[in-house]
């Protein structure tokens, strides 16, 4: 466990500093450029800022203190309390986890310890994921190896310029690339009417192609292309004008693609079944690896998703919904569901970990609720313990995994205050059993 | 601290001693000269014990991406053998991709004392580096993965200065926190992304024009000229293809006097002999390395049950990935660095093949006369998960009992099975300490390690003299690391977190400049947050760093 002192001393500090190669924690494709400023009046992002990295470090803190049910206490009492409502709870939930390596790595400490239940509150996104993973695997890409490599994008079903604003800048129209791929230009096809095309421009791209079905259909027309493919006969789709003639022409531009990238992101993609869209999307480059080079390429991962489910992986054995209620942990993705647990009244305690964004508040419950939180954080109501941390790449330094679970990145410390990391806070609060 | 072990039979081939019953005291974490006069803190007698060093796996996959994407994968591999949680250790699961921390008690508990992860991709060195923080008992340490990414290809293709690359390979391995450097399937990872689905050692990348053996030879010589102590690290073309002992010896032909280690060679000795066009070339291969003292070999041994293939090799996995069981390959590409194919796979011992493999790999070992170049691996977990080599063991000094289980294996393998029914060699304990210590220890230049000399670091391993070796091997009765007493039979009594082994040859900062271009232009990370500080081990992992020592740089 890391070793940092609780409260870091801050007075060492030039009350001016400028940080380079700045990694966001903002964002699940970790952007590691940014230029950020610290003076006497807080952050400034001075190069390479999107609204979403802009907001998340440019936020004034508002005064914090631990509190124990919206009342002001020590840190001590605050974690004590937080060691007392572990040590009694038979079935302690630790949700939200929207924190770095460090952070998941204390988790599963106190939750190994405690006999507890692990989710991420995006794991409903994940899942869409894991289970088309967990039963057929998949090919898949980088981010780096998309962005030097891909002659041909195909952008299903998902928003993905309004989820990460960066996304076409970095890996669709870069100035340079490594491959040959200027020419012929990048090709871009949005399956989806209400995907904004706004990234998909510059001299990187040659033609834009939109099918417009209805975003949440993206699967269905993968699979007309699938069949197309391999010359099945099949019914022309109705009323949307994806017509058979554009999937035979997107079947063309598939077959000569020499290396196409499906890219999608598991939080856009919320409707029902949603993972059988996932399946035919790396269904579909499966099939044309068969002849050519395909990859799929996910994105979303926001509020440390990724980070919580590799961790999770390796030192449990399952990315998630995973129980240590009988010593050892049980995988269930529909039991150790914490979104259906609050809902159907289980558990007895919630331990909720919001360190990046301050929308990550946990869900309306009636237990008793320990919340470790950026301050700030929009809680509907006081929980019977609030101990403030801080943001891992702002307040601390720490680790994230990326989006395409191959790159981990350093984060800063930015010294935006002096907040402890949730790490030091649940490993006080571990101590303290 | 000092303890004393008396009257344990050591085997220390590092040292010369067979068997001979002495003493041995460890001071503060470090074997000490005898003391005769001194009052011991602990005393263990160990009369009628066999005494070795702490054994060292050369070649096992225990930390990286393709490791957490195997257990992402495999929810049924865990389910089976669930760990729980002790007063002293944490829970998790065990099976052939175990968690982290399972997978530190059971090396431990089998008498391991360091474990060597042999196929870190720089661009994911932090995630290896953080799943070993998380992999406690053991020491470990990892190999870079260069040849098939794209920063040194350019370099290859635009025949840049060798002094520059192996400033880059020296750099790489400073900024992964590498001890050794491995190529896998040499160029053919970045020649798949461009849809070439085969590369023979002569066979030109059709993007970068350059073959497998220019790779090979180039990487060897950086590497001996750099001073690196364990040579490059080859996985060969062709892997799992019948007929690639062609290329096999080809490769150790290509290195001419050059220094290299041969991995998993098993997987990459197949003939094409036969009904079935599918042999043993273990023969072939074993002939033409005894007389090449320049290579070192370690073996992948296939033994059967469940377990998950897990390579760098995006080519050769992919193209296994009918073969998957259960049907559900992960193929990556991955960074401009290399790529990944994660395929489950059962060996079965009525299959043809599966049986073949089991027999390539013994006849490997047994044909093989030269301990101190051949290491006992099943390349975890592509052969066999770990936890198999106490049976391995068994089938190497056991005639009768390696009979036994031929007997079993599918009839036509039997029936091509001549040579390894006709080879009467029992493997001895002091071969045994070599292949799985001193051996690996004198090869990866960890220079306390796989010894018990003075001033070797106290990581002793203590077993009952069991005629059933696998019974032995399995249950070590105590198990020391750094002088303190961790596992007592078989179950961890102590958990301690273990190093990180790294070497840091000379380079010239000045590569940096290119590099810093090269990321700039293509990468989407900075150059400076690819490089892992030595801080993120020491303190972020609670870890430690031994930086083992290299030779001086020649040109």
């Amino acid at each position: 466990m890391p070793s940092s002192d609780l409260r870091k001393s801050g007075d060492e500090r030039a009350s001016r500093e400028l940080f380079e190669h700045v990694t966001s924690p903002f964002c699940g494709t970790l952007p590691d450029d940014l230029v950020v400023e610290r003076t006497d009046s807080g952050l400034k992002v001075v190069g390479n800022g999107d609204a979403k990295s802009v907001a998340g470090f440019e936020r004034k803190l508002p005064p914090s203190s631990p509190q124990l049910g919206g009342k002001d206490v020590s840190f001590d009492q605050a974690v004590k309390q937080a060691a007392k409502l572990l040590a009694k709870a038979r079935q302690p939930l630790f949700g939200g986890l929207a924190t770095d390596v460090e952070g998941m790595r204390a988790v599963l400490a106190l939750a190994d310890r405690t006999g507890g239940i692990v989710d991420h509150a995006l794991s409903e996104a994940q899942y869409r994921n894991f289970k088309i993973m967990q039963s057929t695997g998949w090919i898949m890409s980088t981010l780096t190896e998309t962005r030097n490599r891909a002659d041909l994008f195909i952008i299903a079903g998902s928003d993905i310029h309004k989820l990460h604003p960066r996304f076409f800048e970095r890996i669709v129209t870069p100035p340079d690339s490594m491959f040959d791929v200027e020419a012929p230009q990048r090709t871009v096809v949005f399956i989806g009417k209400g995907l904004d095309r706004a990234g998909a421009k510059g001299s990187r791209i040659g033609e834009v192609i939109t099918l417009a079905c209805p975003d949440a259909q993206a699967g269905d027309v993968v699979a007309l292309l699938r069949a197309r493919l391999r010359g099945f006969r099949v019914k022309p789709r109705k009323g949307d004008g994806v017509t058979l003639a554009k999937i035979d022409a997107l079947a063309e531009l598939c077959r000569n693609a020499k290396y196409g990238v499906v890219v999608w992101a598991p939080p856009a993609l919320n409707f029902p079944f949603a993972d059988l869209a996932v399946e035919q999307f790396t269904g579909l480059v499966s099939d044309l690896n068969l002849t050519t080079r395909f990859a799929g390429l996910s994105l979303g991962g926001a509020e440390g998703a990724i980070t919580a489910a590799a961790v999770c992986g390796w030192q449990s054995g399952y990315p998630l919904r995973v129980s240590y209620a009988t010593g050892a942990p049980d995988y269930d993705p529909y039991r150790w569901n914490i979104a259906r647990i609050l809902k159907e009244g289980e558990g007895d305690l919630l331990v909720w970990i919001a360190s990046i964004s301050p929308d990550f508040a946990p869900p309306a419950t009636k237990l008793p609720t320990i919340v470790l939180g950026t301050p700030g954080l929009k809680l509907a109501g006081a929980p019977a313990v609030f101990i403030p941390v801080g943001t891992p790449g702002v307040d601390h330094a720490g680790r994230l995994v990326r989006v395409d679970n191959v790159v981990s990145l350093p984060l800063k410390d930015l010294g935006r205050s002096d907040l402890p990391a949730a790490a030091a806070v649940l490993s006080a609060i571990e101590a303290a059993l | 601290m000092l303890i004393k072990l008396t009257g344990g039979k050591i085997y220390d081939p590092a040292n010369k001693v067979s068997g001979q019953v002495r003493d041995i005291y460890v001071e503060d974490g470090k074997i000490v000269a005898p003391k005769p006069d001194a009052r011991p803190d602990a005393t263990y007698d160990l009369k009628g014990r066999v005494v070795m060093a702490g054994a060292i796996d050369p070649h096992t996959h225990i930390g990286g991406g393709k490791m957490t994407i195997a257990r992402m994968l495999l929810p049924e591999d865990h389910r089976g053998d669930p760990v729980t949680r002790t007063r002293l250790t944490r829970a998790g699961s065990g099976r052939s991709v175990p968690s982290t921390h399972v997978t530190g008690y059971r090396y431990a508990e089998m008498g391991y004392t360091a474990c060597f992860e042999p196929a870190m991709l720089p661009a994911n060195a932090r995630q290896a580096h953080m799943e070993m923080g998380d992999t406690p008992m053991v020491d470990k340490g990892a190999f870079a993965m260069l040849g098939s990414d794209d920063f040194f290809l350019r370099q290859l293709a635009a025949k840049a200065d060798f002094e520059a690359i192996k400033d880059y390979v020296a750099w790489t391995m400073h900024a992964a926190q590498a001890i050794a450097l491995k190529v896998v399937n040499p160029g053919g990872i970045s020649a798949f992304k461009f849809n070439q689905r085969k590369l023979d050692l002569d066979e030109e990348h059709v993007y970068y024009h350059v073959t497998p053996r220019q790779i090979v030879v180039t990487l060897a010589r950086a590497l001996e000229e750099l001073g690196v102590t364990h040579p490059l690290h080859i996985h060969g073309c062709n892997l799992g293809i019948p007929g690639n002992i062609e290329s096999t010896l080809a490769t150790v032909r290509a290195a001419e006097g050059l220094r290299i280690h041969m991995t998993h060679t098993q997987f990459l000795s197949y003939g094409t002999e036969g009904d079935r066009k599918f042999s043993s070339g273990a023969a072939r291969l074993t002939e033409l390395v005894s007389k090449s003292p320049n290579v070192s070999i370690d073996v992948g041994q296939v033994l059967f049950g469940q377990t998950c293939t897990a390579s760098g090799d995006s080519m050769r996995q992919y193209a296994i990935s009918k073969s998957a069981h259960p049907k559900k390959p992960v193929i990556m590409d991955i960074e401009c660095d290399a790529g990944c194919g994660v395929v489950p796979m059962r060996y079965r011992d009525k299959s043809f093949v599966n049986a073949m493999q089991w027999v390539i790999g013994l006849e490997t070992f047994l044909l093989f006369d030269d301990p101190w170049r051949i290491f006992l691996t099943t390349d975890h977990p592509n052969g066999a998960p770990f936890f198999f080599y106490p049976h391995l063991i068994r089938l190497l000094m056991d005639k009768p009992f390696r009979d036994d289980m031929l007997q079993k294996i599918n009839p036509d393998a039997q029936a091509q099975s001549e040579i390894l029914k006709s080879l009467t060699r029992e493997y001895t304990l002091d071969e045994i300490a070599i292949l799985t210590r001193a051996g690996p220890a004198k090869s990866l230049g960890l220079v306390d390690r796989g010894h018990l000399g003075v001033g070797a670091a106290g990581d002793i391993t203590v077993y009952r003299d069991d005629p059933n070796r696998e019974a032995m091997f399995a249950t070590p009765e105590y198990v020391f690391k750094g002088g303190e007493l961790v596992v007592k039979n078989g179950k961890v009594v102590k958990v301690v977190q273990g190093a990180t082994h790294v070497v840091r040859p000379d380079y010239d900062k000045s590569i940096e400049k290119p590099l810093k271009d090269y990321f700039d232009r293509f990468h989407t990370l900075a150059m400076e947050n690819f490089k892992l500080a030595d801080e993120e081990i020491i303190r972020g992992d609670s870890g430690a760093i031994i930086v083992q020592p290299t030779g001086a740089r020649v040109s």
